[in-house]
Formats: structure tokens, C-alpha cells, sequence
């Protein structure tokens, strides 16, 4: 580093004739990333807990009691379409088709809607029968775990509506492309953590 | 529906007794805070500053105006959280011999609760934000961070956990349970009361500003700087911030998982951390330390940057080994998340997990030492000018390797079993913290004032307050040391041993010559602002200056540079001047900026409502205002509008002023 | 200035002198060791922080600005040296893999879960002196010492004989607690639900204070009590004078006695329920509540089926009535787990795990040989003890690195 310091002899240009242009948005990507990477490390938190608070059942329950993994294998499928149905709504808008674009997220934003439905219908079965998240550790981490995510996909479904009010009025307009691109960042970063929700707490919970 | 039952919905768990009536200190503290703040808000509205505090402050989205709110948010809380600690050393050196002191327990354990928090969230995370905040940017050759918004959302949430905390002080109560709320204890069963659900909101509405501010200040630092620079040739202030806001994002949100768990377990009765049903209280000391840990670097190492900068400046030299200390910083950053587990060696981990954790401590002091050595072949044949940051600089180094060397004889096990939770431990933290946080902030503050102002702060007032703090901190922990080593455990309200009463008024003695030095920094700012033309900077460059945020005016114009320079080494602005450079005096072009937005402090203010509203139980209240937030949200997605471009007649205007000015100098 | 500091350095000196560093000065073994260790790893840090500071002294007075003399050597671009930055990255690693070391081996050796291995320097515990008992209960805020040895018990008063080691078992009733006696060995928590262990030794008789040293809430100053360290004869005694009280301490008593309360005089039992420390630790001193052990015993079993979803009572452990009974807003937390095991069922299961917990606790001979290694496995030990390391894990300190904070369950 030194050695570029001494040589002062060459000339040398202190401003390039053309402004360095940072323009709008240009860190968005880079900033929705990280803030989906702190979301992720909530998660692992919470993945964690349920590492270590899985089996206390409290001398109630455990999860081959309480789980339908039919119901579950239903439930992921839906998140799954979702993704896909998300994936055909970025290329329709890389198209710039409007009005494809938002038919895709409209269906995009029904599986997640029915994702939801499943997923209260089953939470509202389990508090029905006892199983609170009261009952047991188990139940504490296991209905946090599985409620934040949901929670996410709620807002996720706030989001996209608000989207589409917004491609709708405004156009695909480079803002609007952005931000499309960070939903979609979120919707499949939902997803890939509800397969590890599936795999970690449901999967292996009925071979514990 | 009767009154009976309509007041509970209402008011939540709000009554009048939740007015701390029956505490005479407290209820002074009230009047005086109550008629300070009537005359405040009747100054500003009889010179009728409302209007320009909202447009050019409170909405602002310029990094600098920012970070010098930050700054004052910060300093304003040293001086609560220094009320507290004056507080307790008040009480631990009267309370002998069956004196009970002049506090209750239920008031005194709020008040070490409250120093712990608002020391760490409240003044060192504001002041180290404010800094990195006004400085990153402008050192970088940027026009602003990459989320302005964000910038200014981020300080309002920061602000509305600080407002929650001083509510506490004159609503209800704080929590009583120490500064990271250890459960079963701070469980609903133990503290029923609303002390904990005031620390859980206010930590997760600050802990949302810094999380944003962190993200912000990393996009800005890869995506924003000035042609040339590289990264091995960003300075080292800037590098130290890079880390610092890399375990921000990478720590908080732990935090924020565990007080969401805590919260769980107090509102709707789940077991994440209860005795019974399966919790174990050992997992939340477990993950708040795997925050908490990397927290402390988070405090500590942008002031190494501030360090760096000091003494290279100072000494008038480039700095030794910025490569090392680069490599060192980001050592430090990796290594933070190894050795959470040190402190509660005491749980009975097993001998292998406990020696584990404390070798990964003390591998931690080597690149500690590496910067140590660099600064010290810094100074190591060069020109050193003792202005006040190179003051702190000496005083930094001599105080803060005693506190490393006292951390490294804690993170030995069989040592840490003998002098854990002692006040030994508590004069530990201090000495690093005060030595290696505020004196690097002072340091800072000394240092940039003058850019951020465009006069230099005064050297008596300032020199009164670098000895005062110097000598006081010693006074007021080289006592705690040898308490500790007399077996004393920390939080204690009264105690049997007369023998130890004299350590603890040597340490009252300290912090009180420490008040002096906090009142005399508030005179140097008094008395430089009133001798503002004396001290007046009219080049931008006091110090001798290495690095680009020297290379503007001082204070800056709001676009931070007409031109964006072109960097070729590390120390950017030094490179400049010696290679003769001449400041172009036109061709200036419109600069694009982003507009302020009140949509920040809106937010934020919605926020500090539902807290507070949760806090009490007032569910309506809570469930409205955070639909409001939603709403509030969404609405600003729909403002497209949000930059505009300074005309380059405004430029040229401002341009030349500063040509003016420049050529007055030289004259 | 030179001056002033050196007079102010005298009334210090005569300060520190007066005062009793029990940490510097203790009358235990272990104690002691740990002291050693500290006052080691000082020394060896002095070694490196004395001459930096020396050297930040030196250097900022010597190129200071004002100084003419050093002018020459200015070189505003020298920032880069090897064998220099070798040196300034090389010596802390030395100091620390020294220390390293160090610390691995005396973590090991000073193992709070390690029975002794020695009485004093010099002086081998003796494998015909079975350690002293002590089981500790940090309660709301007092101190409870059950010696099962003796069936007796005390509240805020400790005795034990010189020489002879001493095994606390220590766990909590409410909330977490730190068990401290400086003058004997370093401080352990005291959890609910989970037990550590000290092993101790003291080699001076003498009175000493014992303490909680760590924060529980608002009784927690007054948390201390005497910790006399006897001769055996003067141990006797006081064992005498312990069983010359009449009352003695069953469920009940303990339910009472567990409620918070502050600066409470010492009292003594001299008949204590034998099964009570067992209930207290797995937090079923209430008649019917399921036991942890218990409760463990049916999870890792993968718990039980939807019947026994509302197998709770309407009561809690944590004693809130004390501390402001206040269950979650939105919760239905007044409740704990039944037990289904008939009284009988119960008794049996009780009796089983003392039984082990015993057993876990017959030291296995410490061999005094050097230790090297991971885990610091002792060279040379013989093969009876080695045998009894694959039998019972648990009962020989120096290898056992398992969840030792779970209940004996």
C-alpha cells in the first residue's frame, strides 16, 4: 500500500467526467437479502428452541398423537403451487405482461390463502382438543415455530395485494419490478423454510 | 355493562396507582422533568420552531442530520443512566451496619435494571449509531446511506424505546430483574408486574431501528463507495463499521427471537422458559448470550476504527499495519460468536465445554493486541500533536489493557468460579466499556465536531472533562476491583461487613468527580458554541485530516460532495493534498437527492402507542394502533415521488460560497 | 505530579493491607487452587501488558511534536514492517497457547463435578473417608442444608469438619440462585428442577460467610449465612446441637418454609422427611404432582396419548403466592402435571432414584498420576476403576462430560 503512496509524479484524475450514478433501488436487492437472512436467523432461533424443547411433552402427547400428515402433506403442497404459480407471475411480468402478471399472483396469493385455512383448521383442532400451546413445551415451540411462519405468509399475502393494487394502477414500472422481486425473495425464502418446518418438526417428529 | 367492568377494557391494567406517588424521589424527578419539559415545548413553540424542527430535522432523511439526532439522543440518556448509577453507589456506601440505605429494594433493583439497559441500548448503541451514522458516508465519498428512509425510521424507533424506558420511570415500574432479564425470574410468576413488559417492548422497538440501521449502513458500505476504493483501501473507521453492523444483523435478531419467547411465555402462559410443564430457564441464558456477546463488539469495535483514526492523524502518519488490523477486526467479528458461553461458566457445563469457551476468549485478546501494537507503531516515530482526541487515545490504551487483562483472568474457569457476578466483574465491564466505548466516543465527538459544525469544540473545558473522567474512572473502579476480590457479589442493596464501606465511598468519591466531567463536557459545548467565531474552521480540515470527510466543508452541504472523488489509496483525502490537488471551482451539475418523509416518526410513534398499550394491557388500543402502522406502511408504498434534484444553481451557489470562504483562509 | 501520585499511593497500600481479600486469602483447597491459577494467569499477562504500557508512555512523550530531537526520524509512510507485525501477533499467541494450556488443564482438575483428588498439597484424599453430604436448596431467600447422612437439616447455618471433603448437591426452589462460600471453592447456580454439584474441602477452622451470588429478586441481599468449618470433635458437637432441637422437616414443613421471606434467623431440624430432598428436586413436594423424573421418564418414552392432554391440576409449582400470584393474560397457567402413579407407585419410583442417585455418587478412586490429554483421561489407571468408568459414567468425575444438570432421573 505504501508503494502506490510515493509515487506522487503521475497525473491523476480527482473526479471522472461522468458522475458515478447510484441510482434508486440499487441497494434494494442487496438489503432485502440481508434483512431475509436476519429473518432466517429468527427462525433458526426458533428452530433451535424446538431442537431442544421437542420432547418435553410434559407427560402429554407427543407428536404422533397430535400430527395428520396427510393434512400437512396437503398444506405443503400448497405452499409448493405457490412458489411455482409466484415463479410463472415473474416471468409473465419479465414478459411485461400486466394483466397476466397479475393473474398469476392473484392464484399465487389463493394457495396461500388456502395454506393459511389449513393451517388454522388445524391449529384450531388441536387447541380444541387440548392441545395448547400451554400444555406443554412441546406445544409452546411447536405452535411459535409453525405460527411465525404462518404469520409471515400473512403478511406475505398483505403484501402481494398491495402489489397488485399497485401494478395495477401504476404498471410494470422499474419500482414496481423491484419490488415484485423482493416478494418474490420472500414468498420462496417461506417456502424453503416450511420445508424445513415439514421435514424438522413434522417428518421427524413422528419418528421420535 | 357496568363502570367496573368498562374501566379494566378500557384502561387495561392503568390505574392511579401505577403513579409512583409514594416514592418522594421520584415524585421530585417528575416535577422537575414535568417543568422542563413544559418550558422546552413552551421555548420551542414561543420562537415557534415547531416548523422548522419538522421539516428540517424530524423528517429528514440526510444521514448527517441524523446522526447528529442520534447524538443527542444518546448523550440525554448518559445523563438518566448516570442518575442511576450515582444512585447506587449513593445507596451501596451508606448501607452498613443495619442501614438500610435510602432505597428500597423495589426501587433499587429497578435502578441497576435501568442503568444496564439504558447504558448499553440507550447511550452507547445511539452514540456509536450517530457516529457511524454522520461519518461512514461522508468517509466513503457518498451523497447519503442507501436507505434514507429507512435512516430516518430506524432513529425514531430507537427514540420511542427510549421514551419507553423513561416512562417507565413516572408510569408503573421498570423491571427489577437485571439487565438481561433472566427468567424464571422474569417470568410472569416471579415479576407480575408491568416492570419486564416495559423492558421487553422498548428493547424490541429499538432492537427494529438498529436491525434496519445495521442492514443500511452494510448496503451503503459495499454498494456505495467512491470510485477506486476497494475494499483494502476503505478506511479503518469505515471497516470497524462494516463488522459492527455485520453482527448487528447477524445478533439482533436473536434478541429478538428470545424476548418474543419471554414475551409468549408472560402474555399468553406458553413454557419456553418456565420451571414447570417441560421450559427450561437455562436456554434463554443460553440465546441471550449468543446475542449478547457479539453486542459487546458490536459497542466496541467502530471506536477501534475511531482509534485508528485518531492516532494516525494525530501522529501524522499512515497508519501501522492496516492490513493486520483489517484481518484483526474481522477476526473479532467470527470469533464473537464462539465464546458466548463464558459468561455463566457457573452453570456446570462440564469441564471440557467450560475450557472450550475460555480458550476461545483469550484467543480473542491476541488480534485485541494486534491493534494495540498498531497503534502503538503508529504513534512509534511520529509528529504526535496532543490535541483532545489523541488525549483519549493515550488514556484508552493505558486504562483499557488493564480491562482486557482483567477479562482474560475471567475467562480462566476455576478464576471465573471464584470472582463470577462479584463487583470484580463489574469493574471489568466498565473498565472496557468506558475505557474502550465511551472514551472512543469522546474521542469521536472531539474529533469530528468540527466537521459537523464547522468549529472546533473547547480544549480547557474539554481537557477538564478528559481528567475528570480519567481520574474518576479509576477512583470509581479500581475499588470495585479489590470489593471483588474481598468476595463482594454485584446487585447487592445492603451489606454486613463494615470494613468494606470505605472502598465504596473511595467509589462514590469517583463517580462523583466523574459528574464533573459530564458537566464539563456540557460546558464545552456551551462555551464553544458561544465562542463559535474564535473557534471557527473555515477550510474543513482542522486536524491535518487523512481520510475523504475532510475533503468538504465543514459542516458539509447536504449533497456531501459536488463532485464524487476518485480514490486511489487508503488514506484518500491525504493522497489528495499531496498530490497537489485543486478543487474545481465549476462545472457543476444538478445532484440527485432523496426527499424527507414524516412517514418515519409516524410509524414510530404508532409504535411507541402500541407498546405502551400492551404494556398495560389496553388491547383495543394495542390492536387499533397496530393496524395503523399496517396502514401507515402501506399508504407510504404508494408515495413514488420520493426524490428530487438540487438545481445546480443551488450547487454553484453553495459552491462558491465555499470558494469564498477557502480563499479568506489562505488571505 | 510524580510526587502527588506517590503520596497518594500510601494511604492505599495501608487500605489494601487492612482489608481481607478472602478471594487472595482463602481456607479451602480448592479455593486455594483457584486462587493459585488466577494469580498465575495474572503474572503471565503482566508479562506483555506491563511493557505496553510502558511503551505508550515512552513513545507519546518521546515523539511528541514539541520534541526537536526526533524531528529527523519522521516518516509519515512507514506502516508496514514483517518481522514486526510477526512479532506483534506472535507474542499474545505465545502468552495465550501458555495460558491455553494452562486453563485446560486447570478446568479439568478444578472440575466442580470432580471429587477430590487431595486434601491439601501434599495430602491425598483418603479413599476410606467417604465425602460429607451436604444437598442445598437456595429458597426465597434463605439458604436450606440437608445432611443425609445425618437426617438433619438447617436453614442459613453450614458446618462441616476440617480436612474431611465435602460433596454439595445444590438446586433451587423458585428461581436461579448462586451458591458461594469464597473462603471454601468457587460459586455453582442453584436451578430449579436441576441439580449441580461442588465437591470442597476446608482446611482451617474458622467462621466464614457463605452467600447467593446471583441476583433473585427482592430478599436477595440478606441471602447469606455462616459457613463454620469444625474440628471433628467441635463437628460432633454441632451435630448434637442440631439434633437437640425437636422440630424436624417433612412436606409440609417445607411447603411453609419455602414461601418467601427475608433475613431469616437460623434454624435447625433434627429429623428430616428422607425422601424430601429427592421431592424437591424433581419440584413435587406438593402431594400429586408429577414428579420430573417421572415426567421425563413418560417423554422419552414419547409421551402418552390425547387422554392425558388434561391430565393437569389447577395449582402451579412457582410459588406466586409469595411473590404476587399473577398467571399470563391469556393463558390458563394455573396448573400442573398429575401424577398417575398410585402413592405406592410413587414411593417406589422415589426410593429408585435415591438408590441411584447413591450409587452416582461412590467416588471411583482418583489416580493422582499426571494428567494429559482430551477429557485429561488419568495415564495408568487401573482396570478396576476403569471398569466402573463403563459401568456408571457418571460416578467418575474427571471423564464424565454429560448433562449433569438434568434430575437424577
Amino acid at each position: 500500500m505504501s508503494a502506490t503512496a510515493i509515487k506522487t509524479d503521475e497525473p491523476v484524475v480527482f473526479h471522472l467526467p461522468e458522475e458515478p450514478h447510484h441510482p434508486e433501488g440499487s441497494s434494494t436487492g442487496l438489503g432485502f437479502w440481508m434483512y431475509l437472512m436476519s429473518d432466517c436467523l429468527i427462525f433458526a432461533m426458533l428452530f433451535a428452541t424446538f431442537g431442544v424443547l421437542g420432547g418435553n411433552y410434559a407427560a402429554g402427547p407427543g407428536p404422533k398423537e397430535l400430527f395428520d400428515l396427510d393434512l400437512v402433506a396437503v398444506n405443503t403442497a400448497m405452499l409448493l403451487f405457490s412458489s411455482i404459480t409466484y415463479g410463472f407471475a415473474m416471468l409473465a411480468m419479465g414478459k411485461n405482461r400486466i394483466n397476466q402478471t397479475l393473474v398469476w399472483l392473484a392464484v399465487t396469493g389463493l394457495f396461500g390463502l388456502a395454506f393459511l385455512g389449513i393451517e388454522l383448521y388445524e391449529f384450531a383442532h388441536l387447541i380444541h382438543e387440548g392441545a395448547t400451546p400451554q400444555r406443554s413445551a412441546f406445544l409452546s415451540s411447536f405452535f411459535v415455530l409453525v405460527g411465525t411462519h404462518g404469520l409471515h405468509v400473512t403478511f406475505g399475502i398483505i403484501w402481494l395485494v398491495t402489489l397488485m393494487v399497485q401494478v395495477k394502477f401504476k404498471g410494470l414500472i422499474p419500482a414496481n419490478k423491484r419490488r415484485l422481486m423482493c416478494l418474490s425473495m420472500f414468498w420462496h425464502f417461506l417456502d424453503v423454510i416450511w420445508i424445513g418446518v415439514f421435514t424438522f418438526v413434522y417428518l421427524l417428529g413422528m419418528l421420535r | 355493562m357496568n363502570a367496573d367492568q368498562l374501566i379494566p377494557l378500557i384502561f387495561g391494567r392503568l390505574t392511579l396507582e401505577a403513579l409512583p406517588l409514594h416514592e418522594p424521589i421520584l415524585v421530585v424527578t417528575m416535577i422537575v422533568v414535568a417543568l422542563g419539559g413544559v418550558a422546552l415545548l413552551g421555548a420551542l413553540t414561543y420562537f415557534k420552531l415547531w416548523g422548522y424542527l419538522w421539516k428540517e430535522w424530524f423528517t429528514t432523511v440526510d444521514h448527517k442530520k441524523i446522526g447528529i439526532m442520534y447524538m443527542i439522543l444518546g448523550i440525554i440518556m448518559l445523563l438518566r443512566g448516570f442518575a442511576d448509577a450515582i444512585m447506587m453507589r449513593i445507596q451501596q456506601a451508606m448501607a452498613f451496619g443495619g442501614s438500610e440505605g435510602y432505597l428500597n429494594a423495589h426501587h433499587y433493583d429497578q435502578i441497576f435494571t435501568a442503568h444496564g439497559v439504558i447504558m448499553i441500548f440507550f447511550v452507547a448503541m445511539p452514540l456509536i449509531t450517530g457516529l457511524m451514522n454522520y461519518v461512514v458516508p461522508l468517509q466513503i465519498g457518498a451523497r447519503d446511506v442507501s436507505f434514507p428512509f429507512l435512516n430516518n425510521f430506524s432513529f425514531w424507533m430507537t427514540t420511542a424505546g427510549a421514551v419507553m424506558v423513561m416512562a417507565s420511570l413516572f408510569v408503573g415500574e421498570f423491571a427489577r430483574t437485571g439487565w438481561l432479564a433472566y427468567p424464571p425470574l422474569s417470568g410472569i410468576g416471579y415479576s407480575p408486574g408491568v416492570g419486564v413488559d416495559y423492558y421487553i417492548w422498548a428493547l424490541q422497538i429499538a432492537g427494529v431501528g438498529t436491525t434496519l440501521s445495521g442492514i443500511n449502513l452494510i448496503a451503503t458500505i459495499v454498494k456505495m463507495r467512491a470510485p477506486g476504493m476497494g475494499m483494502m483501501k476503505m478506511p479503518v473507521f469505515t471497516w470497524t463499521s462494516l463488522c459492527a453492523n455485520v453482527l448487528i444483523v447477524a445478533s439482533f435478531p436473536v434478541l429478538t427471537a428470545v424476548l418474543a419467547l419471554l414475551t409468549l411465555d408472560r402474555y399468553v402462559g406458553t413454557n419456553f422458559f418456565t420451571n414447570d410443564f417441560g421450559g427450561n430457564p437455562m436456554m434463554y441464558v443460553n440465546l441471550i448470550w449468543i446475542w449478547g456477546h457479539p453486542e459487546v463488539y458490536i459497542l466496541v469495535l467502530p471506536l477501534f476504527g475511531v482509534f485508528s483514526e485518531v492516532a494516525s492523524t494525530f501522529s501524522g502518519k499512515r497508519l501501522f499495519g492496516y492490513t493486520s488490523m483489517v484481518y484483526a477486526t474481522v477476526v473479532i467479528t467470527i470469533l464473537s460468536y464462539l465464546v458466548w458461553l463464558h459468561h455463566f461458566f457457573t452453570m456446570g457445563s462440564g469441564a471440557s465445554v467450560n475450557s472450550f469457551f475460555g480458550i476461545t476468549t483469550m484467543i480473542i485478546s491476541i488480534p485485541t493486541g494486534a491493534k494495540i501494537f498498531n497503534w502503538l507503531f503508529t504513534m512509534y516515530r511520529g509528529r504526535i500533536r496532543f490535541e483532545l482526541p489523541m488525549m483519549w487515545l493515550i488514556a484508552f490504551m493505558l486504562t483499557f489493557v488493564v480491562g482486557g487483562m482483567t477479562g482474560v483472568m475471567l475467562a480462566v474457569p476455576p478464576a471465573d468460579f471464584v470472582l463470577h457476578n462479584s463487583l470484580f466483574l463489574i469493574a471489568h465491564f466498565h473498565n472496557v466499556i468506558i475505557a474502550g466505548v465511551l472514551f472512543g466516543l469522546f474521542a469521536g465527538i472531539n474529533f469530528w465536531f468540527p466537521k459537523a459544525f464547522g468549529f472546533k469544540l473547547d480544549r480547557t473545558w474539554g481537557l477538564v472533562s478528559f481528567w475528570c473522567w480519567v481520574v474518576g474512572f479509576w477512583l470509581a473502579f479500581a475499588p470495585l476491583y479489590v470489593l471483588g476480590l474481598m468476595g463482594v457479589t454485584r446487585r447487592m442493596r445492603v451489606f454486613d461487613d463494615p470494613s468494606l464501606q470505605i472502598w465504596f465511598v473511595i467509589a462514590a468519591v469517583g463517580v462523583a468527580v466523574i459528574a464533573v466531567g459530564i458537566l464539563a463536557m456540557l460546558v464545552q459545548f456551551a462555551v464553544s458554541f458561544k465562542n463559535r467565531d474564535k473557534l471557527r474552521d473555515e477550510t474543513g480540515d482542522p486536524w491535518g485530516g487523512r481520510t475523504l470527510e475532510w475533503a468538504t466543508s465543514s459542516p458539509p452541504p447536504d449533497y456531501n460532495f459536488a463532485f464524487t472523488p476518485v480514490v486511489y489509496d487508503t488514506d484518500a483525502w491525504w493522497d489528495m493534498k499531496r498530490r497537489g490537488y485543486k478543487r474545481p471551482k465549476t462545472g457543476f451539475a444538478a445532484i440527485h437527492m432523496p426527499k424527507n418523509t414524516g412517514t418515519g416518526i409516524i410509524i414510530s410513534g404508532l409504535s411507541l402507542v402500541m407498546g405502551l398499550a400492551l404494556v398495560w394491557y389496553i388491547w383495543w388500543l394495542a390492536a387499533l394502533s397496530f393496524l395503523a402502522v399496517i396502514a401507515v406502511a402501506i399508504a407510504h408504498t404508494f408515495n413514488y415521488n420520493r426524490d428530487y434534484y438540487i438545481p445546480v444553481e443551488e450547487v454553484r451557489e453553495t459552491e462558491d460560497a465555499r470558494t469564498r470562504a477557502l480563499a479568506g483562509t489562505e488571505a | 505530579m510524580r510526587r502527588l501520585r506517590l503520596l497518594l499511593l500510601a494511604p492505599l497500600v495501608a487500605l489494601l493491607s487492612a482489608c481481607n481479600m478472602v478471594v487472595l486469602h482463602p481456607a479451602g483447597d480448592i479455593a486455594t487452587q483457584q486462587r493459585d491459577l488466577l494469580v498465575f494467569s495474572t503474572l503471565l499477562m503482566l508479562v506483555i501488558v506491563i511493557p505496553v504500557m510502558g511503551m505508550v508512555v515512552f513513545f507519546a512523550y518521546k515523539y511528541r511534536e514539541s520534541n526537536k530531537a526526533v524531528e529527523k526520524e519522521y516518516d509519515p509512510d512507514w506502516d508496514h514492517s514483517t518481522s514486526l507485525e510477526v512479532a506483534i501477533w506472535g507474542a499474545p499467541l505465545l502468552i495465550i497457547v501458555f495460558l491455553g494450556a494452562v486453563t485446560w488443564a486447570g478446568t479439568h482438575l478444578l472440575d466442580p463435578y470432580r471429587p477430590l483428588d487431595r486434601i491439601k498439597p501434599g495430602q491425598a484424599a483418603s479413599e476410606q473417608v467417604e465425602p460429607l453430604q451436604v444437598n442445598v436448596v437456595a429458597l426465597d431467600w434463605k439458604w436450606l442444608f440437608i445432611y443425609p447422612e445425618y437426617g438433619i437439616a438447617t436453614v442459613n447455618e453450614l458446618a462441616a469438619p476440617v480436612d474431611r471433603p465435602i460433596r454439595f448437591h445444590i438446586t433451587s426452589s423458585s428461581v436461579m440462585n448462586s451458591f458461594y462460600i469464597p473462603a471454601l471453592a468457587g460459586q455453582i447456580y442453584a436451578m430449579p428442577g436441576m441439580e449441580t454439584k461442588l465437591h470442597a474441602v476446608i482446611n482451617h477452622p474458622g467462621e466464614y460467610v457463605g452467600f447467593s451470588a446471583n441476583y433473585s429478586g427482592d430478599g436477595f441481599s440478606n441471602m447469606r449465612f455462616k459457613f463454620h468449618g469444625l474440628d471433628q470433635a467441635g463437628f460432633d458437637q454441632w451435630i448434637a446441637g442440631v439434633r437437640r432441637d425437636s422440630r424436624s422437616l417433612d412436606r409440609e414443613g417445607y411447603l411453609e418454609l419455602e414461601k418467601p421471606s427475608e433475613k431469616v434467623p437460623v434454624m435447625h431440624f433434627a429429623n428430616v422427611d428422607g425422601a424430601l430432598w429427592d421431592s424437591i428436586l424433581n419440584m413435587c413436594v406438593e402431594p400429586g404432582k408429577m414428579c420430573m423424573g417421572e415426567m421425563m421418564e413418560i417423554d422419552k418414552r414419547g409421551g402418552l396419548n390425547m387422554a392425558s392432554v388434561r391430565n393437569t391440576m389447577p395449582l402451579v409449582y412457582d410459588k406466586y403466592a409469595g411473590r404476587g400470584k399473577s398467571p399470563a393474560y391469556f393463558g390458563s397457567n394455573d396448573s400442573y402435571v398429575m401424577t398417575i402413579c398410585t402413592p405406592l407407585q410413587a414411593e417406589a419410583a422415589a426410593a429408585d432414584r435415591i438408590r441411584r442417585a447413591e450409587l452416582d455418587n461412590i467416588s471411583a478412586p482418583v489416580s493422582l498420576a499426571r494428567i494429559t490429554g482430551q477429557g485429561l483421561t488419568p495415564q495408568g489407571v487401573p482396570m478396576a476403576s476403569l471398569s466402573s468408568i463403563v459401568r456408571n459414567p457418571v460416578a467418575t468425575g474427571p471423564v464424565s462430560t454429560d448433562v449433569r444438570s438434568a434430575p437424577t432421573a
